[in-house]
């Protein structure tokens, strides 16, 4: 018996465990299937990290040990090179690792902090053969940053994700040519300031409305054919242009692994692809909690951090029975807010909530209301899916309130 | 003269709109925070960036490198020849210094390693 078992100790799980630590709870076990504390950040060898958390600007690595040595510090038990297999309903953990064998827990309560995969080249049903040199970004990542391999030196790009970006520079300052960056939509899913720092100094271009329509090339990949694509995002023939490489990188998004989630019938939300979460971050399974990547894709790591704090505290209250006033009110969203995290609101107190809208959009007013009556209502110059927003309600606004709507209207 | 830039000081990314005459910067605008405009006149008149890498180590792994502080732009190609010939004695600690002098700045190890 554990009162907290943490699955994942990237920077959702060990922020989550510190947290649960600093609100009472002592018997806590990280469980995470790699060699290291930290998650995907190791191989974010970058710096960006950590402006909002701690106002400085650090490197993946080094913002992953805030957290680690805090960890160690703290005396909170890991587990590392542990898989877990399965969670019940009852939550019962079944894991195994080299040392344990497979082993089964009973937690008082769970957090889910399992992080994100990235979508495959099988999700994209590019035409062609398929020879090697097709990765996804991370996948290049890791060989470059943390095993020292090069994939390849002539590289084509397809997404404008931020690791696709961050790559272009990356594989550039080891001395590859990046020939070009393909994005299916008329803007870049990632960050402004990676597409200047990242792109522009090295005039990488970015062929925003393109995407690649064949991959060329037997046991190695030879090159690959690009096109424009129209307003529905059909590749126009006319178009199509060849790029001889050897390397194709994807960045295409990114999906939450939510496997072990669903073994447990947690309720998964079919625009987020993670866990319907209420204010605490708990899911449908009472004692459950889910943060960070695995519950939706995250921009920036200082966020998830934040996330992964609520739920960490929330898991903590849990355990020490601490009751609350409840409530229930729904959030719905109008499509072009494409959803909002939370989706329930279940305690009268001031909620933060968290949401991405579908498209780019100019001087928008987003409102929420309740019924006729409206909440709140802000107005931004510039929103895009690229981008998280966030909105604050207070306790008092939530008075009387069972449903709130999310819109966004462009003035 | 003119000229827009993206600020990449923090994921805010501000589109500023620089004033300059010849190499001095006059007006800075569309910046949210006073580093916007820092940043504004650099990259007009000597733009700079950190170097992010890895350091080979003694036995064949890798350590994450960084300038500690930033180098000019154009010297980043430079730098990372710099960092390429380096090795890493091991254990390595976060902050230890790889690199004592690369274009002002120090290359400095930003993982543990061997520790």
């Amino acid at each position: 018996m554990k009162d907290l078992v943490i699955i994942g100790g990237g920077p959702a799980g060990m922020s989550a465990a510190i947290a649960a630590y600093e609100n009472g709870i002592r018997d806590i076990l990280i469980l995470e299937r790699d060699e290291h504390l930290g998650g995907i950040l190791q191989q974010c060898i970058h710096n960006g990290f950590g402006l909002h958390k701690f106002g400085e600007e650090l490197t993946g690595p080094e913002y992953a040990w805030k957290y680690e040595k805090k960890v160690r510090e703290l005396g909170i038990e890991c587990k590392l090179n542990t898989m877990v297999l399965d969670l019940s309903d009852d939550k019962i953990i079944t894991a195994t690792n080299s040392e344990d064998g497979i082993f089964q827990i009973q937690a008082k309560a769970v957090v889910l902090a399992m992080g994100c995969r990235e979508r495959a080249k099988g999700a994209l049903n590019i035409a062609g053969s398929r020879p090697a040199g097709i990765y996804s970004a991370g996948t290049a990542q890791k060989f470059v940053n943390m095993k020292g391999y090069l994939p390849g030196k002539n590289v084509v790009i397809l997404g404008s994700g931020d690791i696709g970006l961050i790559m272009a520079r990356r594989m550039t300052l080891e001395g590859a040519k990046v020939h070009a960056v393909c994005e299916l939509m008329p803007y870049s899913g990632g960050l402004a300031r990676n597409i200047e720092q990242c792109l522009n100094d090295f005039e990488i271009p970015l062929k925003l409305s393109h995407t690649v329509v064949e991959i060329h090339g037997k046991d190695r990949l030879e090159g690959v054919t690009i096109a424009q694509v129209d307003e529905k995002r059909k590749p126009i023939a006319e178009t199509r242009e060849y790029i001889p490489c050897d390397t194709l990188l994807l960045s295409v998004g990114l999906i939450p692994e939510n496997e072990i989630s669903k073994a447990a019938n947690v309720d998964i939300s079919t625009i987020t692809n993670g866990a319907i979460v209420d204010q605490d971050r708990q899911t449908s399974i009472e004692g459950v909690f889910a943060c960070g990547n695995v519950l939706h894709v995250h921009d920036l790591v200082d966020f998830v951090s934040q996330e992964a704090e609520i739920a960490g505290k929330a898991a903590a209250e849990y355990i020490k029975e601490i009751q609350a006033e409840r409530v229930l009110i729904t959030l719905k969203t109008d499509g072009k807010i494409r959803y909002t995290v939370p989706q329930i609101i279940t305690k009268k107190q001031d909620v933060t909530v968290y949401f991405r809208v579908s498209n780019v959009y100019k001087n928008v007013r987003i409102t929420v209301a309740s019924g006729d009556t409206v909440l709140l209502s802000k107005k931004k110059p510039k929103v895009a899916p690229g981008e998280m927003e966030s909105i604050t309600l207070k306790s008092e606004q939530l008075e009387n309130a069972k449903k709130l709507y999310f819109s966004l209207e462009v003035m | 003269m003119e000229r827009k830039l993206t600020c990449i000081i923090c994921p805010l990314g501000c589109a500023l709109t620089v004033e300059t005459e010849g190499k001095k910067v006059i007006s800075v605008t569309g910046n949210t925070c006073p580093r916007g405009k820092k940043y504004a006149e650099s990259e007009c008149t000597n733009p700079q960036r950190t170097v992010t890498s890895t350091v080979k180590c003694a036995d064949g792994s890798l350590v994450s490198v960084k300038t500690d502080k930033t180098i000019p732009k154009e010297k980043m190609t430079e730098c990372m020849t710099l960092i390429n010939k380096a090795v890493a004695k091991l254990p390595v600690a976060i902050g230890d210094v790889i690199i004592e002098d690369a274009f002002g700045s120090r290359i400095v190890a930003t993982q543990n390693r061997g520790l």
